[in-house]
């Protein structure tokens, strides 16, 4: 058996610690998706053979971006020679490469903005940003991928390879949006980011482990954008995924039962999330126009800093969801807000912007609101109405943890 | 690099945007030197499709596709990436009555 050399160790933590960064570069001089990748494992092969010789070079990533480099211009020498032979009529025509700055640590960070940009461009399939940024910034295999997305792997694969050949044909640009632009191609970002998160979060299905990580994922990755990029909504979406995350061991029983905000046991919150989270509330407001992570995060960092349930101060909360309703209004936060409202003033008056709802045709298919309604009339003492809410939500319900803990709502109400 | 911006409307806005506005903007991509070929179309009802079968000429009227929106005119414009194809596409006054379809030209390799 073969022995790892202290050596081998280390660049194999390189490869973990730089190989994203090293991909970012070689994508941007080789112009190729495909190519970059390839060459990415040929300079690491290439630093296997050669540093147990030779020594670890000062600057190992400029070294591993520099020998990517070459061995790309030499496999296409290489092919071009090969061709050339094909066809004897055509002369060989030389490989330029641009041969500007290439592995500074400013241009390297820009790459890797770059990177997330270009995986995320609004003209890909959602699903194959969701994918491509996975794959390209975070590193995860295919076959990871597929696995946290109960998708087959040949699918995932195809939508990958799909992704990269409309970059290449359509000739997306590699490049960080102008400032114009910005705000937009952001909110695709952050929405690609957020979708992997939800995906380990609310772990609809599968196996729980494995989804989990993509929680981490995303979590990794609203890090590296806010350290690329501290935009108030890239903050504030971190601090929505660190602020939501800290509650997860809180929020299911052992028996993988939910357990509703109010029940949690709070001194399972993962308190280093939330001191990481509450501060970058705080700077995402600071800017004067938060938007609707920042908002959302800042809802959640409320609950995160009462100390109980009772002590939860919904006066703020429901001035949070005001603020929402300015920003982006939708029933669904509409919904929210009635039961901060509902909280703060009493049931009737949450009741009354749940029915005016359902009266206006919104969310009638939506199990949360007959959950909410069904839990409104139960406080009420109208078991009569809960009842039948708690039975439509139950309908409406696909998700086992959540039919159990509605089931458990209508055996109360049914007694 | 050559794009193909091709405009689709439904049948009842085929004149919702005045021709004043769609001249200007030709004007202002060719200006800008950006241009390389624009015109509106005809409705769909003048459209005749043409197939050869075995040597032989086949000429049907149409086509009558199923979707509702049909091809209402194109722009082929020279942009430097598909970010710059966007930006022009966006400012082509049907987009914001229909929608318009961003195809990167192929270079035929003979």
């Amino acid at each position: 058996m073969n022995t790892v050399t202290p050596i081998q160790e280390s660049i194999a933590g390189l490869y973990e610690s730089e190989s994203r960064r090293v991909l970012a570069t070689l994508i941007r001089l080789l112009g190729d998706f495909d190519a970059a990748e390839e060459a990415l494992h040929d300079a690491f092969r290439a630093a296997l053979e050669q540093w147990p010789r030779d020594g670890v070079p000062s600057n190992p990533r400029a070294w591993l971006v520099s020998a990517g480099r070459f061995k790309a211009i030499d496999a296409a020498r290489r092919r071009t020679r090969f061709d050339a032979l094909e066809d004897m009529g055509e002369k060989a025509e030389p490989v330029f490469i641009d041969t500007a700055a290439w592995a500074d640590d400013e241009s390297v960070e820009d790459d890797r903005l770059r990177l997330i940009f270009t995986c995320c461009h609004p003209a890909l399939a959602p699903d194959a940003q969701v994918a491509l940024t996975l794959r390209e910034v975070c590193g995860l295999t295919t076959e990871e991928i597929a696995r946290a997305f109960l998708t087959p792997a040949p699918t995932l694969a195809q939508r990958i390879v799909r992704a990269k050949t409309k970059i290449r044909d359509a000739r997306i640009p590699y490049e960080v949006p102008s400032r114009a632009e910005l705000p937009e191609r952001l909110e695709a970002v952050l929405r690609v980011i957020y979708l992997v998160f939800n995906e380990g979060y609310s772990a609809s299905s599968g196996e729980q482990v494995t989804r989990h990580d993509l929680s981490a994922e995303a979590i990794r990755l609203g890090r590296l954008l806010v350290e690329l990029l501290p935009e108030p909504e890239a903050q504030g979406l971190l601090a929505l995924m660190l602020l939501h995350d800290s509650r997860r061991t809180a929020r299911t029983s052992p028996d993988g039962d939910l357990v509703l905000l109010e029940n949690q046991d709070r001194s399972l919150w993962n308190r280093a999330q939330i001191a990481e989270g509450v501060p970058l509330v705080e700077q995402a407001f600071s800017s004067g126009r938060p938007g609707p992570y920042a908002i959302q995060a800042a809802i959640a960092a409320v609950h995160a800093e009462a100390a109980a349930a009772t002590a939860t101060d919904w006066n703020e909360i429901v001035g949070l969801y005001d603020l929402l309703m300015r920003t982006t209004p939708s029933p669904i936060i509409e919904l929210n807000r009635a039961v901060a409202i509902a909280m703060r003033d009493g049931p009737e008056a949450g009741l009354t912007i749940v029915d005016g709802l359902l009266d206006r045709g919104e969310l009638r298919d939506y199990r949360l609101v007959h959950a909410v309604r069904g839990e409104l009339c139960r406080r009420l003492g109208r078991t009569a109405d809960a009842q039948v809410s708690f039975e439509r939500a139950l309908k409406l319900t696909r998700q086992e943890p959540e039919r159990r803990l509605i089931e458990r709502r209508l055996a109360e109400v049914s007694k | 690099m050559k794009y193909l911006c091709l405009v689709y409307l439904e049948p009842d806005k085929l004149h919702a945007v005045p021709d004043r506005e769609c001249a200007s903007c030709g004007q202002g991509l060719r200006e800008r030197g950006v241009l390389v070929a624009a015109e509106a179309l005809e409705p769909i009802e003048t459209a005749t499709t043409v197939r050869v079968r075995n040597g032989k000429l086949l000429v049907t009227d149409g086509p009558f596709a199923e979707t509702k929106e049909q091809l209402a005119g194109f722009y082929l414009v020279d942009a430097h990436d598909l970010n710059e194809a966007i930006q022009i596409a966006s400012k082509i006054p049907p987009a914001r009555e229909g929608s318009v379809e961003v195809r990167p030209v192929r270079e035929l390799n003979p």
